[in-house]
């Protein structure tokens, strides 16, 4: 706190103690925050390697006495779901079978509608880039219904292809803004000494622009497998036993009534359908970064 | 001859707004055009639609006596070094160069002898296998008129390739260029804003403003005897003297008088006749005033001006007086004993004069 | 021709993407709509009833709890995550040498979905072994924090979890307006002897207004369209005390049967979120492209 702090002491060099007190209490609160943002983590990690009867008897933070993985186990392959207790895992494939080609997809069109609209300036472009990006802001409530209708109609209902279709359509908008964003910082005097060069559309697109795309690339891959991976309405809209994504499936294993409640259970279940995630976090998060406050700040 | 570059009647608008206008410009093989004006006023737009980067909105273009005027960028038999010089990043020096005989499907061998000559020939060798950003302004700029050299095409065409660099290595560069003109016996055509760059290397000036061609020539008749008051002001630095004056008819010539705030009127005759308007813009060069003594000829004409100011500026030294309303340069040498607030005796060369019209600021002689 | 063929390319690849985003974005918002005007139950029907959804809308108990919800969830969670992410970014801004991990730390639950938040958060303020059981162990007998299962105090507990979730992020946003801000400025301020939180909140915070508005489009945004949280949380309940729009919604359209109701409650939805969007993003396009 101690720039923030009103006291005069932080303004002379005289009062040196009272700075160090104040770089203290910054510390401590700085500490008391990052304990409010890990407890829940410790307590889920924890949680899944106790037994239950440890949980009953002992306190939530407590570290376990008798470390055991039974939880892990159930969760990846025995807990219900339902009425089937297969665990986590084949919905947890689902999500991967999803959001693989969802991503990659989505990534892609992205890349060619940015690089037209930011390169190929033609009329009406700024018009389609504005309607795409309002397209980003709609709460999906207001597509669920008819979208539910028309993969029905495509013989997509229930199946992970309509799943995929969907978060392909509605992650357009997104892909499109950031390399829009990115490629708007290209001089168009590179598309014009290709075309001087001989080179086509594509031939541009392949060999000049996807080359240099590298960062936005990781970018939007990961913003968009963070939002497809996380997602819950589409995958409980749009889905049906047997092909439901992990988020869904977690939420079932949680809250099915079936049988004792098995917090370990439920604890191991709740970080498996987060490890992904959190993993590119850990790994790549300045693009994560980057990602979140460009998809949110720049219009 | 067949001109090598045939512009008529060339329109360009964006919706309502009209970017070029009535553009007629031809060109000769070894031709060195370049293109000169403010910003805004069009060339980059007219270099552009010359290479089939912008569609244009009326009138046709021929180069090489083939009309271009709807064939794409590629088919047109240009090269073109750019202001950013737009090197493409993820390729190596090498790859930049060959990248269009690579699209064009040219084979490997001749790619990599081509690529050796203009190495050579531009001495970027030792940089080949580098990136663009890897290398400093001036090797850039070698880089992008390479990537134009190894076409070898009809027209080479230049947007402001100088303007990144910095001011020595941009005087430096200009001669490059204009050897390279005078060693490919090549025709280019090159847009600046830079009005010195388009004297030291055109071979034919176009001085544009507001999408409208202003006048076309030499440079020695751009210089010499613009054809309006905004070349005659744009062409030249420091810029041509236009004072406000009124002539009148005499016996053997005219007599042109300017205004001066303080004193009497100067007075000068000039033997030239002419038929003119009562008011004139009487335009001279700094050049074409000195101090009496040092200028002779029979239309040189001396006056006594009070002297505001004195610049010395190394070979030259430049003095400033207020005639007719302005402020008045003249070119002396840099030995002169003017002093600022004394008077000076000026003799003003009445050969060189350009007259315009106040009004439309055309050129009456 | 061939030239002009060269010259649509861009034109033909742009329209597919174009093209499914009128469908499945505006033409999907239409057809809702449409269906908001018409008396539809558990299958659409297409003639026009004017605003009879609307009016039943406001007549339902359980719509009028998730308005109030909405707002009061909206106006904590969107004040509580600014006014903490604000601080930790002003905490984090005073040269900590930990401050990557410090950072990683309070952004991570952003990398998580909701229903792993309310999971996680669901198990924590459990009353029976959660909190309540922790502080009760310590010797506080009396303790008492049964907050999801309270139908009054179900909604704090989403907008704890809430914010624990979107803090960091905002967090992020204001520790790069704060690391934005010209350098020369606050050298200025410095010799000027102006004291370091008078830099704050004269010349760095003022400086921020359009973050400040972004964290705010952002927040709004995310609390209209909660509804995984909810769902994993506290499931709606007890009762629909922590109903929200878009739970009510959702209801509606799968498990009632009034697709009706559900594209109405959809459509004020939609209405709310463009009320607050619209206007930032016009000003941010006209800003770009005039």
């Amino acid at each position: 706190m101690s720039d923030l702090s009103p006291t005069p002491a932080t303004l002379s060099a005289q009062a040196r103690p009272g700075q160090i007190a104040l770089r203290w209490l910054l510390f401590s609160l700085l500490g008391l925050f990052a304990l409010f943002y890990l407890l829940p983590l410790f307590v889920m990690v924890t949680t899944s390697l106790k037994s239950l009867e440890e949980i009953r008897s002992g306190s939530l933070v407590a570290l376990p006495r008798e470390v055991t993985f039974d939880a892990w186990r159930s969760a990846w392959s025995g807990a219900c779901t339902g009425i089937q207790c297969e665990g986590l895992r084949p919905y947890f494939w689902n999500s991967v079978l999803l959001a693989v080609p969802a991503v990659l997809i989505s990534t892609f069109l992205g890349a060619a509608n940015g690089y037209i609209i930011a390169q190929w300036h033609f009329r009406g472009a700024n018009l389609i880039f504005s309607a795409m990006l309002f397209g980003c802001f709609i709460p999906f409530q207001v597509v669920l219904l008819p979208m539910a209708r028309m993969l029905g109609l495509m013989g997509l209902a229930g199946s992970i292809p309509g799943l995929i279709f969907a978060h392909v359509i509605y992650g357009i908008g997104f892909t499109t803004l950031f390399f829009r964003n990115f490629y708007v910082t290209i001089p168009s005097d590179l598309v014009k000494a290709a075309k001087v060069d001989g080179a086509g559309f594509f031939r541009i697109f392949w060999s000049i622009f996807l080359p240099l795309s590298l960062p936005i690339i990781v970018v939007t891959v990961i913003w968009q497998f963070t939002q497809i991976w996380n997602d819950f309405l589409f995958g409980v809209s749009f889905s049906q036993a047997g092909t439901q994504p992990v988020t869904v499936a977690l939420n079932n294993i949680v809250n099915s009534t079936t049988g004792v409640k098995e917090y370990n259970v439920d604890m191991a279940a709740a970080i498996i359908a987060g490890l992904p995630t959190l993993l590119v976090y850990v790994v790549a998060g300045k693009y994560f970064i980057r990602g979140l406050t460009a998809g949110s700040v720049k219009g | 001859m067949i001109p090598i570059l045939d512009i008529r009647n060339l329109n360009k608008n964006y919706g309502a707004v009209e970017i070029l206008k009535e553009v007629n410009v031809a060109i000769d093989p070894g031709d060195f055009l370049v293109l000169v004006g403010p910003s805004g006023c069009g060339k980059s737009t007219l270099l552009n639609c010359i290479a089939g980067l912008e569609p244009i909105s009326g009138g046709s273009i021929s180069i090489g006596g083939r009309d271009m005027t709807q064939v794409s960028p590629k088919d047109r038999d240009i090269a073109m070094v750019f202001q950013s010089y737009a090197l493409y990043p993820t390729m190596t020096v090498a790859k930049n160069i060959t990248f269009g005989m690579k699209v064009r499907g040219i084979d490997a061998a001749t790619q990599a002898r081509k690529l050796a000559e203009v190495a050579q020939q531009l001495q970027i060798e030792p940089l080949l296998d580098r990136r663009p950003g890897q290398l400093s302004g001036g090797q850039r700029q070698r880089v992008a008129m390479g990537r134009a050299l190894v076409r070898d095409p009809k027209l080479f065409l230049f947007d402001e390739p100088l303007s990144n660099l910095d001011a020595k290595l941009r005087v430096s560069m200009r001669s490059e260029i204009k050897k390279l003109h005078q060693n490919l016996g090549a025709t280019m055509v090159y847009v600046t804003h830079d009005q010195i760059e388009a004297m030291t290397l055109a071979t034919k000036i176009v001085v544009m403003k507001g999408g409208v061609v202003q006048q076309i020539g030499t440079p020695a008749e751009i210089y010499n005897h613009p054809a309006n008051l905004f070349v005659a002001d744009f062409m030249g630095s420091p810029a041509m003297n236009l004072i406000p004056a009124r002539t009148q008819a005499i016996a053997d010539g005219i007599q042109i008088e300017i205004a001066r705030t303080e004193g009497a009127p100067i007075v000068l005759q000039s033997p030239l006749v002419q038929d003119l308007p009562q008011d004139v813009i009487l335009g001279l060069r700094p050049e074409d005033i000195a101090e009496t003594g040092f200028r002779s000829g029979a239309a040189v004409q001396s006056a006594q001006c009070r002297i505001d100011l004195v610049e010395p500026a190394g070979a030259d030294t430049y003095v400033v007086s207020e005639l007719g309303g302005k402020q008045v340069t003249a070119r002396l040498h840099a030995e002169t004993k003017a002093q600022p607030g004394a008077m000076l005796d000026l003799a003003f060369d009445l050969a060189k004069v350009s007259f315009f019209a106040p009004d439309t600021g055309e050129r009456l002689n | 021709m061939r030239a002009w063929l060269e010259r649509q390319i861009p034109k033909m690849v742009l329209a597919p993407s174009f093209v499914a985003i009128l469908i499945f974005v505006y033409g999907f918002i239409g057809w809702t709509a449409w269906i908001s005007l018409t008396r539809s139950k558990l299958l659409p029907k297409y003639d026009l009833h004017g605003l009879i959804q609307y009016k039943r809308l406001l007549a339902a108990p359980r719509w009028d709890t998730a308005m109030d919800n909405l707002l009061l969830f909206g106006a904590l969670f969107i004040c509580i995550a600014m006014a903490l992410g604000l601080l930790l970014a002003i905490l984090l801004d005073q040269r900590i040498r930990v401050e990557g991990v410090l950072r990683t730390i309070y952004l991570y639950p952003m990398a998580l979905s909701m229903i792993v938040t309310g999971t996680a958060w669901k198990w924590i303020m459990n009353p029976g072994l959660g909190i309540e059981a922790m502080v009760r162990g310590w010797g506080f007998e009396s303790f008492r924090f049964n907050w999801v299962i309270d139908p009054e105090m179900a909604i704090y507990a989403v907008v704890i979890a809430a914010v624990w979730q979107a803090s960091g992020f905002v967090m992020a946003l204001f520790l790069a307006g704060l690391r934005s801000v010209d350098g020369e400025i606050i050298k200025a301020a410095q010799i000027d002897g102006i004291p370091g939180w008078r830099i704050y909140t004269a010349i760095i915070l003022p400086s921020m207004a359009p973050i400040f508005l972004s964290a705010f489009i952002v927040l709004a945004h995310l609390a209209i369209k909660s509804f995984d949280l909810v769902v994993a949380l506290t499931g709606g309940g007890p009762g629909y005390a922590t109903d929200l729009p878009a739970t009510y919604m959702y209801a509606m359209a799968f498990s009632r049967g009034d697709i009706g109701q559900a594209a109405s409650s959809a459509m004020v939805m939609m209405g709310v979120v463009f009320a607050i969007v619209v206007p930032y993003l016009y000003s941010e396009l006209r800003a770009k492209h005039v």
